[in-house]
């Protein structure tokens, strides 16, 4: 079966020199959820402007579904792949929330009751149906993260990319995000260094570290592994113990 | 963070003046700013009337007077100028409360500060009563070009994030003890300011990102 995300040898310098990427090898695969954990400055955004072909590969290739990130393709690979930012204020851009999820959806061509259908139904996916007429900024930090989800949604993308979802959220939008991002029946790839939330949601970890991966398995058995936190500058929260909660039922 | 409020300065509300589509409300608004602005110094009553075509309007609205006049300080440069005329201005001189002025001086100022008002009154009525989003559609319906009305709309959505972004910074600068009390401070007003605008700069690239993986081609879709 094809990956939906199959990364290749990936290497990738910024034009100042700086390397970033130094052949990264992933795969993931159709209903995986996928956490991308790595210190800061690892280069996971770097990966992540990869998979919709914002940044494209100094040597490697990516695909998704099959199908290369190449120029020729760049439309089609954005619909496939959905990025959710970590800031909702870059993401909602619009004046109401109905415009906000609609806009990805209008720019794939989609008009009239197609469209109003499309962002219905992303909008009752993150249980924002009773905002739509309401300007993003008037919404609370938890509800726009949410309406940041449904505008992606919106595109029907075969992979979803979140960068630090749980980032600024009190502990309720956090557990509320957590129960959405179960819900939907979609690949993810979740960048976080919220080591419980990526344990809670991903049955899969994989680590970045200076720009290649050192890890990829059960994110039980990486948070278990002390060795490769601490070589990798990750440590849990404290009081927080994998091997006390154990694997979420279901997972793993 | 933003209120949750609205827009400072609309007032909700259902009336028939709430419910007139936008973009007849700026026409009216245009033309009445065309009809004050050429109305001749001098008719006293023509003046009064257009104030009773606002007061009506107002009245219907049922905003508060209050409420609009509070938001009328933005005119008060304005007033400061037209207060100084009668004394700076050439030509015969009259007597009031035992100053001396000009007489054409005591005119303009009273031509300024009636047009002013009257524009000013008009202009908060239109903001009281419509939302800066159906502001934006009355302006596509009236052909504005479409970048135009674009940049309006991310003016709009940004206001907010820029303007709570420079409160912080000014909290941040105060918690650290210093409060801009005279010009030699302006200095760091200014980086302040510079960081600011850089940050803005950067926000936009960060939004341009997230409409690029959305599609986003150069066109505003057609929604």
């Amino acid at each position: 079966m094809t990956p939906v995300l199959d990364i290749r040898g990936l290497a990738f310098a910024y034009p100042d020199g700086h390397q970033a990427l130094y052949g990264v090898d992933l795969h993931v695969h159709r209903g995986e959820r996928v956490a991308l954990l790595g210190p800061n400055g690892a280069g996971k955004t770097t990966l992540v402007l990869h998979l919709n072909g914002i940044l494209t590969a100094g040597a490697g290739s990516v695909a998704v579904s099959g199908l290369p990130v190449t120029k020729q393709h760049i439309p089609e690979i954005r619909r496939r792949v959905g990025i959710v930012f970590q800031d909702p204020d870059d993401q909602l851009f619009m004046g109401t929330v109905r415009q906000d999820v609609g806009f990805g959806p209008a720019n794939l061509g989609l008009t009239g009751a197609a469209l109003d259908e499309r962002v219905q139904r992303a909008l009752d996916q993150v249980g924002m149906a009773d905002y739509a007429d309401r300007p993003p900024h008037h919404l609370s930090f938890g509800q726009r993260r949410r309406v940041a989800v449904a505008t992606v949604l919106a595109m029907e993308p075969e992979i979803l990319v979140l960068d630090e979802p749980s980032s600024n959220l009190d502990p309720a939008s956090r557990r509320e995000l957590a129960d959405i991002l179960r819900s939907l029946d979609v690949t993810v790839l979740m960048v976080t260094h919220d080591l419980p939330y990526a344990l809670e949601l991903c049955p899969r970890a994989v680590v970045l570290s200076d720009g290649s991966v050192v890890a990829d398995g059960a994110t039980y058995d990486v948070l278990t592994d002390d060795a490769l936190m601490t070589a990798h500058r990750l440590e849990l929260p404290f009081g927080f113990d994998p091997r006390t909660v154990g694997s979420p039922p279901g997972v793993g | 963070m933003g209120s949750p409020h609205g827009h400072t300065l609309h007032f909700h509300g259902h009336s028939p003046v709430h419910r007139t589509p936008a973009h007849l409300k700026l026409l009216a608004l245009i033309g009445f700013v065309l009809v004050v602005v050429a109305t001749p110094k001098d008719w006293f009553a023509a003046y009064a009337a257009l104030l009773a075509v606002v007061a009506v309007v107002i009245a219907v609205s049922k905003v508060p007077p209050a409420y609009l006049l509070k938001r009328m300080v933005v005119e008060l440069p304005f007033v400061v100028f037209a207060a100084l005329l009668p004394f700076v201005a050439q030509g015969p001189r009259t007597e009031v409360l035992g100053l001396s002025v000009s007489e054409h001086g005591l005119l303009a100022a009273w031509a300024l500060l009636a047009k002013g008002t009257l524009g000013v009154l008009a202009s908060l009525t239109l903001a009281a009563t419509t939302e800066p989003q159906e502001l934006l559609a009355g302006l596509e319906r009236l052909h504005l070009p479409n970048l135009l009305v674009q940049i309006m709309g991310f003016m709009v959505r940004y206001l907010e994030v820029v303007t709570s972004e420079m409160h912080r910074m000014k909290i941040a600068r105060e918690s650290r003890g210093f409060t801009a009390r005279n010009p030699r401070h302006w200095p760091v007003l200014a980086r302040s300011a510079g960081a600011l605008f850089i940050r803005s700069y950067e926000r936009g690239e960060r939004v341009h990102l997230a409409m690029l993986s959305r599609g986003y081609t150069g066109r505003m879709p057609r929604q």
